[in-house]
């Protein structure tokens, strides 16, 4: 397995020592790759795209024009379908980590639970689409709004918040929960005032994280059929919409290569988006972590 | 009296709060149930029309140009090309840098690629979609001029930069579970590190390693916009990866880009498709746990 034979390995030191040399800088070129990538990624764009970046590209409406296209109804229609989102996820997602935390007996039927999300979490998220498609879209006549977005990539992102949230309320030491219940208190008041405060920096940080994933996620929302020309801002949950990486994948798939550094200006704005959630995340963990001592 | 009042409706609330609660958890088998009921509804549509073995082993997919012909092979053949391409970038990649950070790299080398490879797998699927169209495929074009403007080279590299992260975390998981026991036995009897981490670190975190590749994989089928931007739309069975080619996900975004309406043969195929596609991932999934349960070495 190692390349070196049973029988000498034993007595040819320097040759093993120069094997284990060259196999550790084998793995240490690897590692850095990933940066490089990243670095090569990251740079690319921002020549790409930086010099597309101004108030008028974020003000601007789509045009089959390049120099006068921008990205405000992607912008606006991103925040719309994740706030949405998150207020639909959240408390489906938590409310189902509580209640196989705290309130199921271990049993066939929480284990078949438990298995389900564990295997919904690795569905492909064009099948999502596919199911929003045709029980929102059509079943529900929601058409393709803003609400029926947000129902879709809801299912998608609830067993990210489920496993996360189940993480942070596990994390709880049970000590809080014997105190509360000695002095008294239901199970649903131990929960509600002593294991969620207690677990909220977990539950957030896991709630950012799945919300990012839904601000990148592109297939559902074009089976849904959202990749379409909207030329204004949603006013409400049932308006048409875009989204930043649908006008990203809108520019990127025309064969100008104006619309591809539109593209790539597009990316800059989205990453700044992801960038802000994630910094977000990384705040709300320092000073849980600082006040948890 | 009163007192007995209040803690009936005491407990009344908490029966409440705990149906709401289990409701909750129960949604996630509905959304099973969904995907699987709205896949087997078109799919068993489709097959009214067309037959099971020419969709599984037909050679032509050419479901919207007449005469039609919905042989599976040539889509299944495109995704096959990204799983095995991305493959080869990500396990090599993935394993070597698990293996270097879990073994070799120091505190302050480690919070620096950690951190790397959670950004590498926060970034968007059409950023990597744009990458593979506007930076990769023209070197390819550059080292190899017959490379075709979509081809499957492209998109294989930047799915398997997609997935890296996945193997590198998940290999990196694995390899630090192996107790620091079995590491100091094996230096003690005068190995180095490197047959240290060959013949006894390797060996006994085989099954999560065995398992991230499967679950990478998985995702790499699963994978949609990058491939539909760079790799084509030609379904195509070919070995040669600087050709256009089409996978299952790039089949369904294709279709739903136009405007197909219900209940069309065209219509039912994406479900068809999805439903195989469902299928396969589902059960790589499955596979994953399976190694990782059956291959699990357990220390006390």
């Amino acid at each position: 397995m190692t390349g070196l034979g049973r029988h000498h390995s034993a007595n040819n030191l320097p040759a093993r020592r120069r094997a284990l040399a060259v196999f550790r800088f084998a793995c240490a070129a690897m590692t850095w790759a990933a940066v490089l990538i990243l670095v090569a990624l990251l740079v690319h764009v921002a020549r790409q795209g930086m010099s597309w970046l101004d108030w008028q590209f974020l003000s601007s409406f789509p045009s089959r024009f390049p120099d006068q296209a921008g990205i405000k109804s992607a912008l606006f229609g991103t925040l719309w379908m994740i706030s949405t989102t998150a207020i639909i996820a959240v408390p489906l997602g938590v409310g189902a980590a509580i209640y196989l935390e705290e309130y199921a007996r271990r049993g066939a039927l929480s284990t078949f639970i438990q298995i389900n999300i564990a295997n919904l979490a690795g569905v492909p998220s064009i099948v999502y689409g596919m199911l929003g498609l045709v029980i929102f879209v059509r079943f529900f006549l929601l058409g393709r709004s803003v609400l029926a977005g947000a129902l879709t990539m809801s299912l998608l992102i609830l067993p990210v918040i489920i496993i996360a949230a189940r993480e942070a309320i596990r994390a709880v030491p049970g000590s809080l929960r014997q105190a509360s219940y000695a002095l008294g208190s239901t199970r649903w008041q131990t929960v509600r005032h002593h294991v969620l405060p207690s677990a909220l920096p977990g539950i957030m940080t896991g709630v950012i994280l799945a919300l990012s994933r839904a601000i990148g996620e592109t297939a559902p929302l074009v089976m849904i059929g959202a990749l379409t020309y909207v030329a204004f801002v949603p006013e409400g949950p049932l308006d048409a919409f875009t989204t930043l990486p649908i006008q990203v994948f809108n520019w990127t798939s025309r064969p100008q290569k104006d619309f591809h550094a539109l593209g790539a200006a597009g990316i800059l704005v989205l990453l700044i988006v992801l960038l802000v959630m994630n910094t977000g995340a990384i705040l709300i963990r320092h000073r849980a972590e600082r006040r948890g001592g | 009296m009163e007192e007995l009042k209040r803690k009936r409706g005491r407990h009344w609330k908490e029966e409440a709060v705990k149906v709401v609660l289990f409701t909750c958890a129960a949604l996630s088998v509905v959304t099973t149930a969904g995907i699987v009921g709205v896949l087997a509804r078109e799919t068993f549509a489709f097959f009214e029309v067309v037959s099971l073995p020419s969709f599984l082993f037909g050679t032509e997919w050419r479901p919207l140009l007449v005469p039609r012909s919905f042989g599976i092979l040539p889509l299944v053949c495109g995704t096959m090309m990204i799983v095995v391409g991305s493959s080869l970038i990500a396990i090599p990649l993935g394993l070597g840098s698990a293996i270097y950070l879990s073994e070799y790299a120091s505190d302050r080398v480690r919070n620096i690629i950690k951190p790397v490879l959670e950004v590498l797998a926060g970034i968007p699927t059409v950023v990597y979609g744009y990458f593979a169209l506007t930076f990769v495929t023209p070197i390819i074009r550059a080292v190899f001029p017959e490379t075709q403007v979509f081809n499957a080279a492209s998109a294989s590299i930047v799915v398997g930069i997609m997935i890296l992260p996945m193997v590198a975390s998940l290999c990196d998981d694995a390899l630090r579970a192996v107790p620091n026991s079995l590491r100091e036995g094996a230096h003690a009897l005068g190995a180095t590190s490197f047959e240290v981490t060959g013949r006894v670190v390797l060996p006994a975190a085989l099954s999560g390693v065995l398992a991230s590749f499967v679950l990478a994989m998985s995702r790499a089928i699963g994978e949609t916009m990058a491939v539909t931007l760079a790799a084509g739309a030609t379904p195509n069975i070919t070995a040669n990866p600087l050709e256009s080619i089409q996978t299952m996900t790039a089949y369904i975004v294709q279709v739903s880009l136009g405007d197909t309406p219900a209940g069309t043969v065209e219509y039912q195929t994406i479900f068809a498709v999805g439903a195989l596609l469902f299928i396969i991932t589902l059960g790589m999934n499955i596979l994953s746990h399976q190694v990782l349960r059956r291959f699990q070495e357990v220390y006390e």
